[in-house]
């Protein structure tokens, strides 16, 4: 198991994938126990926030990685092989406003533009283009329910699994972009080299 | 005041010139050993030399105007030019004809390490040569440049680019649509999206599991006996190459099932270059056995290009690497 280097996401994907690697014969006793530490040589993984996993695996740093479709959507031009649909994680991206009269579609009906905010700044945009609408896309780092309580956007686009957070925001579902789970990826020449281990690991969790 | 240079561009200082220019010559002397002489063309060619070409990805990302009105483009690689100096300055040569090239070309990636907007490549084409010979030739010269670059643990991914549109062939898989999504979706890397592409289908459970098996078929010579069937001549040819090389090459091939044509010309076989010390291919190769015809010289032909920023990271990551 070594001879694999695994990007784990810390977050909301963290616990089901250090059960997951458990399952697959990954001890990972040291890194639960242990918040502060990032890399567990002899575990061989590396802990990160999850958009920054492609990063590390597209470069090779890590030979796997294990990240949300979410981020993969939005970070797109990288060049990973996403091998498995790992079937948790499940969350959905969606574009919300306030209840009531959708403030977007009267912006965009008025103005001809709506302000729409956003951790996910090129899944917007593509979205916004392929339905032909015009879309000013504001790009924030945090909180992105706060925009349109503000007045700083129309709208929103942004990742919700019990839509707990949107509703107690006064916010409602218009739209869903698309649906996103837990995601395993692999460095592309790793691929290749280290067929063995990765093809060894595939099948225990095709048996898991 | 610092005045910038335009972004995915860099200058090279003396100390990493001369080891480019160590490493160059070494593989310089394989290609001339070889018998393949080097030649330069312009870096500026006319939009409708590259157009020819039909590539999918890795067209030319940057245009000019001349003096005329003519649109000029920066060459995004060596073999289109090439291709176009045979059939005009050696339309009437007998083949094979061998050149190298040490040359730079452009393209719009997006900059980080080892990807540069204009990047040095260094490489060979072989015109005139069938598979499985030329084929064979052209990794030989490729295992000697890596060998004399000072590379130890490099491998040669060898697939072919006609095997996968061959097997949804057999499997009957015509739609047009559907084929363009499932090609892209190996091109992405994508087995999650392969996978659903695949399971619309509607084909029985063993061909649905061949299409996803056969992208993810990687390894040595034993990947290759237990295909048959639809893979039989894709893989028969691979076989008849791999019979060629002396032990010392073929030692460092991998069949690599999985190999897609990233460049829309590549009609056979497709290789890559690897090294465990670094995250990203290091060179690219295959057969254009059509693309001398698109110039007027119909001619089978073979070569790869060797990404001489990325070999120079893989030798130092190796040195680094290495236990004194």
């Amino acid at each position: 198991m070594n001879e694999l280097r695994i990007a784990v996401p810390r977050g909301a994907l963290f616990r089901e994938t250090l059960d997951l690697l458990d399952r697959l014969g990954v001890n990972t006793a040291e890194v639960r126990s242990n918040d502060r530490k990032l890399l567990f040589e002899h575990a061989g993984i590396i802990t990160m926030r999850p958009s920054d996993v492609p990063t590390y695996v597209e470069a090779g740093a890590a030979d796997l990685g294990i990240t949300g479709k979410d981020v993969l959507l939005e970070q797109s031009e990288r060049e990973l092989y996403e091998l498995v649909d790992l079937g948790y994680g499940h969350c959905t991206m969606v574009l919300a406003t306030v209840d009531g009269e959708d403030p977007a579609a009267e912006a965009l009906r008025r103005l001809g533009v709506m302000r729409i905010a956003t951790k996910y700044p090129r899944v917007a945009t593509r979205h916004f283009l392929e339905t032909g609408r015009q879309a000013e896309i504001v790009e924030v780092r945090g909180s992105v329910e706060l925009a349109p309580l503000t007045g700083l956007a129309e709208g929103i686009v942004d990742l919700t699994a019990s839509g707990a957070t949107l509703r107690e925001n006064g916010l409602v579902v218009r739209e869903e972009l698309a649906r996103s789970t837990a995601r395993l990826i692999a460095n592309p020449v790793s691929h290749k080299l280290k067929a063995k281990a990765i093809d060894t690991l595939l099948e225990r969790l095709d048996a898991v | 005041m610092v005045d910038r240079i335009p972004s995915g561009t860099r200058d090279v200082l003396p100390d990493e010139m001369r080891e480019l220019r160590a490493m160059t010559d070494r593989v310089r002397a394989v290609f001339e050993h070889a018998g393949y002489g080097e030649v330069y063309t312009p870096a500026l060619e006319y939009e409708a030399t590259f157009a020819r070409a039909h590539m999918d990805s890795g067209r030319p990302a940057y245009r000019v105007f001349d003096e005329h009105g003519n649109v000029l483009v920066l060459r995004s690689d060596m073999t289109v030019p090439i291709a176009r100096l045979v059939a005009t300055r050696y339309h009437e040569a007998e083949p094979p004809l061998r050149f190298c090239y040490f040359a730079h070309a452009y393209r719009g990636v997006r900059p980080q390490r080892g990807q540069s907007r204009e990047f040095l490549q260094a490489g060979i084409e072989l015109i005139g040569a069938e598979s499985p010979e030329g084929t064979a030739e052209v990794l030989t010269v490729l295992c000697n440049a890596l060998d004399a670059a000072g590379l130890q643990t490099y491998r040669v991914g060898l697939g072919d680019a006609s095997l996968y549109p061959a097997l949804l062939d057999r499997l009957d898989v015509q739609d047009a649509e559907h084929r363009e999504r499932i090609l892209t979706e190996l091109v992405d890397g994508d087995f999650v999206g392969l996978q659903h592409e695949v399971t619309g289908l509607g084909l029985s459970p063993d061909d649905a599991a061949l299409l996803l098996e056969v992208p993810q078929t990687r390894g040595g010579p034993e990947v290759l006996q237990s295909l048959s069937g639809p893979l039989e001549h894709a893989v028969t040819g691979m076989r008849a190459v791999h019979a060629l090389l002396a032990p010392n090459v073929a030692e460092r091939i991998i069949f690599d099932l999985g190999l897609v044509r990233s460049l829309g010309y590549y009609t056979g076989a497709i290789f890559q270059v690897y090294d465990p010390a670094y995250g990203v291919p290091i060179g690219i190769g295959g057969r254009y056995d059509e693309l001398l015809g698109q110039f007027g010289r119909p001619l089978p032909a073979v070569g790869f290009a060797l990404n001489v920023e990325r070999l120079h990271i893989a030798l130092t990551s190796e040195e680094q690497g290495r236990p004194e």
